[in-house]
């Protein structure tokens, strides 16, 4: 995709360095970097009577990937995300995106699943899902086309003519995701998209975001449970009592937060030194045993292994990374009474 | 903000969604198909079975007369409702037949001075209606009246000649000249039925809607269409998806009635000419009936027509976005009624103070409340049948538009809030707040 804004850049660029491999690496950063943010968060604020919902919250949000909301219950998610879709005014501070202010007509052309969600109990699925992809710019043609394709992809086909009353809440879920995604946006944000589905079903929408960011969707949601973040999301922020207290690319976050924790399993005695600590131990099979060791110089795990070995038999070394969920812990423990 | 005509054909796209949605749900449903069908009936019923019962009312009551004072003659005669049996037992001795008799009551008429007429007496197993009592009375007063000039020395034939009969005709001048015979009877049914259909239809349709936001709002979908639609087109399109239910109502009760009321006239109309012509003495309710319907074309049915749907949108307007309002701060029905009575306050008012308006018309109080937009639904359709001025008209019918406007910008201020507001207990601070709210 070539904008007037591109074809400016590389003007000036071929006239600056004569050198097509260079301008070609140039042209290749900056459009990263033009895709990098496709929504920009900027220093938002809101507070509900006394309370203080969000206190100065920047987030960026990469295009074409999933982005994950983390925190527990009452952390300010919810409001983050009504700012965002503009349900509500936050007092302070921007929202944009792709670099413009957001405006309503821009927030109408995503898709969004909230918190708080339900369907018109005495209508039937396939009328009610035709007319929320209408509200959404669909035709009716269109919409009837693309729910038969959705809903025989989601197990949901011969639910056409029943009632939601009839529906249990796991197949009404399914029913407002199809409502969400339906007119394919190029942003989704779905909030808290897990709750109140089975594990087979979790997996199954799982599946279906995944499919959505490889077609080119970004999706933004939110969840208080940890676990089901690290293989979905690309990048993630943590957010506590309305304060964003960490945020980044999953990997990075990880990485950073790794401790020099390593999982031996040996056979032997380990021997004491002043440059690690045992933090717990258990026997395994036979001789062998299993110790959870912290070293103090982390990024040098060969030291270790060297000390090690000097004593033991080595049978299996690997570095303990932090889950996302130890990661949030250890962030939200202090501030916790 | 630039004005694109696209954009507004895409709001006007979604509105229309969401007006079609309301209206089908509605018109679909068994209640309404069954309210629809059963309401022209019950309307036929309530028009028609009063003039049938009293066009066929059989003389079906008797009393007995025991007249000691020998003065009174047969005063009392028998006709087709009611036969009067003279007899010269005991009082004691009939009193106590009474009872046993199939007889209504027993007149007694006790010996008594023309100058001082004491000691008359009903007796009767049950109660006596008052129009009876009246009767009874009329008679005996008018024959002591005549009795007491012939004892003055006036002569039978010259008392005879000074009885007259009157019956009233009410004519209104109008403006132009023009003279217009009407009957207030007819006038005041109109009045009465447009103004009960108003309030009922302002009620029942106003209920609704509010019905309409609790459940979007309980059922939790109002924040997922919110996702494609502005509050405001949201209840828009509520208000007048509902308003539309209510028209389709209205137009089909009309048809109905017309049809079933021409059906009964059909069935009924040579027997009640037979009875008109079988006794000259028609009872009073039927009579006061049967120059009602007659003066039925001295009113213009076209206005009131014309008036009653121009203020039955009008008032469902302007209390369906206030009961919009109030569905959007609850959560239930049972939430919603701390808010109904101050809303509905007006309504009621309106119609208790139908009979001041019948009393006096034109009086300052019955114009005020048909000025007034809260109170001139129901009152101006009471006023209608009874002739208003134009300007009257034109001006409550531009204050009502006023008003409804206002009306749908406070709710849709509280709305906005409200229908994303949930676990807070509300009262009237609330949504005062909730309407100060900046966008």
């Amino acid at each position: 995709m070539i904008t007037i804004e591109l074809l400016d850049v590389l003007h000036s660029l071929s006239l600056k360095f004569n050198n097509s491999m260079e301008v070609i690496k140039y042209i290749e950063t900056t459009k990263k970097k033009k895709i990098l943010d496709l929504i920009k968060i900027d220093h938002i604020s809101k507070a509900y009577g006394g309370h203080q919902a969000l206190s100065d919250v920047s987030l960026t949000i990469p295009d074409k990937s999933i982005f994950g909301l983390l925190g527990p219950n009452g952390a300010g998610k919810t409001t983050l995300i009504r700012i965002i879709t503009k349900i509500i005014q936050q007092d302070q501070g921007k929202v944009f995106l792709n670099k413009e202010e957001i405006t309503y007509d821009l927030v109408r052309k995503i898709g969004y699943l909230p918190e708080e969600r339900g369907l018109y109990k005495k209508m039937k699925v396939g009328e009610q899902l035709i007319y929320l992809s209408q509200l959404k710019g669909l035709s009716r043609t269109e919409a009837v086309k693309r729910i038969k394709i959705w809903l025989e992809k989601l197990d949901l086909k011969s639910w056409w003519n029943k009632t939601v009353e009839d529906l249990s809440k796991g197949m009404a879920q399914k029913v407002q995701f199809i409502a969400t995604v339906v007119h394919e946006p190029k942003l989704l944000i779905l909030d808290e998209p897990f709750s109140g589905f089975d594990p087979v079903n979790a997996d199954l929408i799982k599946n279906e975001i995944l499919e959505l960011r490889d077609k080119g969707a970004t999706i933004i949601f939110s969840t208080h449970r940890m676990e089901s973040v690290e293989e979905l999301c690309d990048n993630i922020a943590l957010i506590n009592q309305s304060k964003k207290i960490l945020d980044g690319s999953v990997k990075q976050i990880k990485e950073k937060h790794k401790q020099g924790q390593y999982i031996i399993d040996y056979k032997g005695t380990l021997p004491t030194k002043e440059s690690f600590d045992v933090l717990s131990q258990t026997d395994l099979e036979g001789d062998l045993k299993r110790a959870h060791i912290k070293f103090h110089q982390a990024s040098k795990p060969n030291d270790l292994i060297a000390q090690l070995i000097e004593s033991i038999q080595l049978f299996s070394f690997s570095e303990k990374i932090p889950t996302i969920n130890e990661i949030f812990i250890s962030k939200v423990s202090p501030s916790h009474e | 903000m630039k004005f694109s005509f696209q954009k507004y054909l895409q709001v006007m796209n979604k509105v229309s969604l969401i007006i079609f949605r309301e209206y089908l749900t509605r018109v679909k449903k068994k209640s309404f198909i069954i309210a629809t069908f059963l309401g022209p009936i019950l309307m036929g019923a309530v028009m028609f079975l009063p003039t049938y019962f009293a066009l066929n009312t059989q003389g079906n009551k008797s009393f007995q007369v025991i007249d000691e004072s020998g003065l009174m003659g047969a005063i009392f005669v028998s006709d087709n409702e009611v036969s009067y049996e003279y007899i010269s037992t005991n009082l004691d001795v009939a009193k106590s037949d009474l009872l046993e008799n199939d007889v209504d009551g027993l007149i007694y008429i006790p010996k008594f001075e023309l100058n001082e007429p004491k000691g008359f007496a009903l007796y009767g197993a049950s109660n006596q209606s008052i129009s009876t009592l009246s009767s009874i009375e009329n008679t005996l007063e008018l024959h002591i009246e005549s009795l007491r000039l012939l004892a003055s020395g006036l002569d039978k034939e010259v008392i005879d000649s000074f009885e007259a009969n009157i019956d009233l005709n009410t004519i209104n001048l109008s403006n132009s000249g023009g003279e217009q015979e009407s009957s207030s009877g007819a006038a005041t049914i109109i009045g009465y039925i447009a103004s009960f259909m108003i309030y009922m239809f302002v009620f029942i349709y106003g209920a609704m809607c509010m019905r309409g936001v609790i459940e979007e709002k309980s059922s939790r979908i109002v924040e997922i269409v919110l996702s494609s639609v502005k509050p405001f087109e949201l209840m828009m399109g509520k208000v007048i998806g509902i308003a539309m239910v209510g028209l389709t109502q209205f137009v089909l009760w009309i048809l109905l009635t017309g049809g079933i009321s021409l059906l009964i006239s059909v069935f009924m109309s040579p027997e009640a000419l037979e009875m008109g012509t079988a006794n000259s003495e028609m009872s009073s309710e039927a009579d006061m009936m049967a120059t009602a319907l007659s003066a039925l074309g001295g009113i213009n049915m076209t206005l009131v027509l014309s008036a009653f749907l121009f203020y039955f949108i009008g008032g469902y307007l302007l209390y369906g976005a206030l009961f919009a309002a109030i569905g959007s701060a609850s959560e239930s029905d049972a939430d919603a009624q701390q808010f109904m009575l101050p809303v509905t306050a007006p309504l009621i008012i309106s119609i208790i103070s139908l009979s001041l308006v019948l009393q006096d018309p034109h009086g300052s109080v019955s114009f005020w409340m048909s000025i007034i937009p809260f109170t001139s639904p129901i009152i101006m359709m009471m006023r209608i049948p009874f002739g208003v001025a134009p300007w009257e008209l034109i001006l409550s019918m531009f204050i009502l538009i006023l008003g409804f406007l206002f009306t749908l910008w406070i709710a849709g201020r509280i709305y906005r809030v409200g229908i994303l507001m949930h676990g807070t207990k509300v009262n009237w601070k609330i949504l005062a707040k909730w309407f100060m709210t900046s966008d």
